[in-house]
């Protein structure tokens, strides 16, 4: 079970709390994790990365045991802290705008 | 009594103002989907309970809202009530929000590439939903304009989107150029006598317009004239702002344009100038009277680069000769100090006998005239900065 904290938005939009559990099969990736996510949240489909491409949305990033994970590879493993749920992968809105 | 909605996107939520026929006193409710930007709502005319909404955010990308309800319930089209949901715990299946360019050689020849600022070419990326432009014989039939430039259709209520690849795949789409606001498609008109009819504007590259219900296009911008584009007759490239004709004469358009208000005659195939004695022709909207199709309606803005009214007044400015002959509307509008904007989406008509006319501001207020113009008042002062107004007149 790994964990997900949400952006207040999507957490509305979701109707989900501010932390989200997840079964992810396999190694514990941006892409599996967020296969997993939209899996049991279809609305969240295209608010965190392109529909098609896959591409994380440019305001949004990811944070894995404090260090920025948003620009690495969708199959790079996470941290071990993240795959066991010990640490919470956080869903982070960049700072833009008024 | 009838009655009126006023249906209102802002940058940070929609709010619906509703009154009876006096339009004195307003209910206002909202903000619905607070924080997020409505770029626009509008109801069908078929079902006036059945609402489409775009809901968008720089962070989060886009929703599709809808109410079967007049407005006091929202959902994601991608859920129909009473359908089966996919989750466990009954999420939307948020197929309503998947916009995607058609790349399929047999549906016409959809281009990918547009020009960039710096005369390139660049792919085509969705962004938003400008414009959702319901249709008037089936409540389940609705437009949307997006950015980057393109027109889909939904057929099922918002459940499902395809884009209307003849647009794009015309021939000129490698011209066309975003504006200051992106490369967005953000006026689109049905003919109401004749549904194959539509008439769509992008910035910046110009007015088109399809006989056969979406599947060929052509441009219709003869007469148009734009400094500092390197043609300023070329055919495309023109910053249009809005276009706005009354249903009961449908080849006869009018156009806010970057810089010029103008209008045609002949669905577009020609246009004059009309900005006569206006004190600026800059602006974003137009709009025509309801029941008197040569009364139109325009909000001068100082200059593209200076995105408020002159002299801090803001003004309304009303041709009752379909152009030309302008005249100043000034009663109960702010007589100084004010520098907001109206945006292009932002100004509509009522159907009452004596025709409301409303806009709202980037300053977050909602003006209505219940007498076509010749007095205004706020509705409300304090909103976020208004995107979008449409108004609905229920029985």
């Amino acid at each position: 079970m790994i964990r997900v904290v949400l952006p207040p938005h999507l957490r509305t939009l979701s109707r989900a709390g501010s932390e989200v559990q997840l079964d992810v099969v396999g190694p514990v990736t941006q892409r599996s994790v967020l296969d997993a996510l939209e899996a049991r949240y279809p609305m969240l489909r295209g608010t965190i990365r392109d529909h098609v491409s896959l591409q994380r949305r440019p305001f949004l990033r990811f944070f894995a045991c404090a260090e920025d994970w948003s620009n690495e590879p969708l199959d790079t493993p996470y941290p071990a802290a993240i795959a066991s749920g010990e640490e919470p992968l956080l869903i982070v809105g960049a700072i833009a705008g008024g | 009594m009838s009655k009126v909605r006023v249906l209102v996107g802002t940058r940070k939520g929609a709010f619906l103002l509703t009154a009876d026929g006096k339009r004195q006193d307003w209910e206002v409710s909202g903000p619905h989907f607070a924080g997020w930007e409505m770029y626009h709502l509008k109801g069908s005319p078929v079902d006036p309970n059945r609402i489409y909404a775009s809901q968008t955010s720089g962070w989060f990308g886009q929703i599709i809202q809808r109410s079967d309800d007049g407005g006091k319930t929202w959902f994601q089209p991608g859920t129909p009530p009473g359908e089966p949901t996919t989750g466990p715990e009954g999420m939307p299946k948020g197929e309503s929000n998947k916009f995607v360019y058609d790349t399929s050689a047999e549906s016409g020849k959809p281009l990918t590439t547009h020009l960039w600022y710096d005369g390139t070419q660049h792919p085509w990326e969705f962004k938003r939903v400008w414009h959702l432009e319901p249709s008037h014989h089936d409540p389940d039939t609705v437009y949307a304009g997006v950015e980057d430039a393109a027109l889909f259709k939904s057929a099922d209520g918002g459940v499902t989107w395809r884009e209307l690849p003849g647009l794009r795949g015309h021939g000129t789409g490698p011209q066309w150029q975003p504006g200051a606001g992106g490369m967005c498609l953000h006026t689109v008109i049905i003919d109401k006598k004749n549904p194959q009819r539509i008439y769509i504007a992008i910035s910046a590259a110009g007015a088109f317009r399809t006989d056969d219900g979406g599947q060929t296009w052509k441009p219709i911008n003869r007469g148009l004239r734009s400094q500092f584009i390197p043609d300023p007759n070329a055919e495309i490239g023109h910053c249009v702002h809005h276009v706005a004709l009354h249903p009961s004469r449908p080849d006869v358009l009018f156009m806010q344009k970057h810089w010029d208000v103008m209008r045609s005659d002949n669905a577009g195939d020609q246009w004059h100038e009309v900005s006569g004695n206006l004190p600026t022709d800059f602006g974003f909207v137009i709009d025509v009277h309801a029941h008197d199709p040569e009364t139109i309606y325009v909000v001068p803005i100082k200059s593209d680069g200076e995105h408020f009214p002159l002299d801090g007044k803001l003004r309304v400015y009303r041709s009752k000769s379909g152009g030309n002959e302008w005249q100043e509307l000034a009663k109960g509008l702010p007589e100084k100090d004010c520098y907001v904007n109206v945006l292009r989406d932002a100004m509509a008509v009522d159907q009452l006998d004596k025709c409301g006319v409303y806009f709202g501001t980037t300053g977050g207020q909602v003006y209505c005239s219940p007498d076509a113009g010749d007095s205004w008042a706020p509705i409300v002062r304090d909103l976020p900065a208004v995107l979008s107004v449409e108004v609905q007149t229920l029985p």
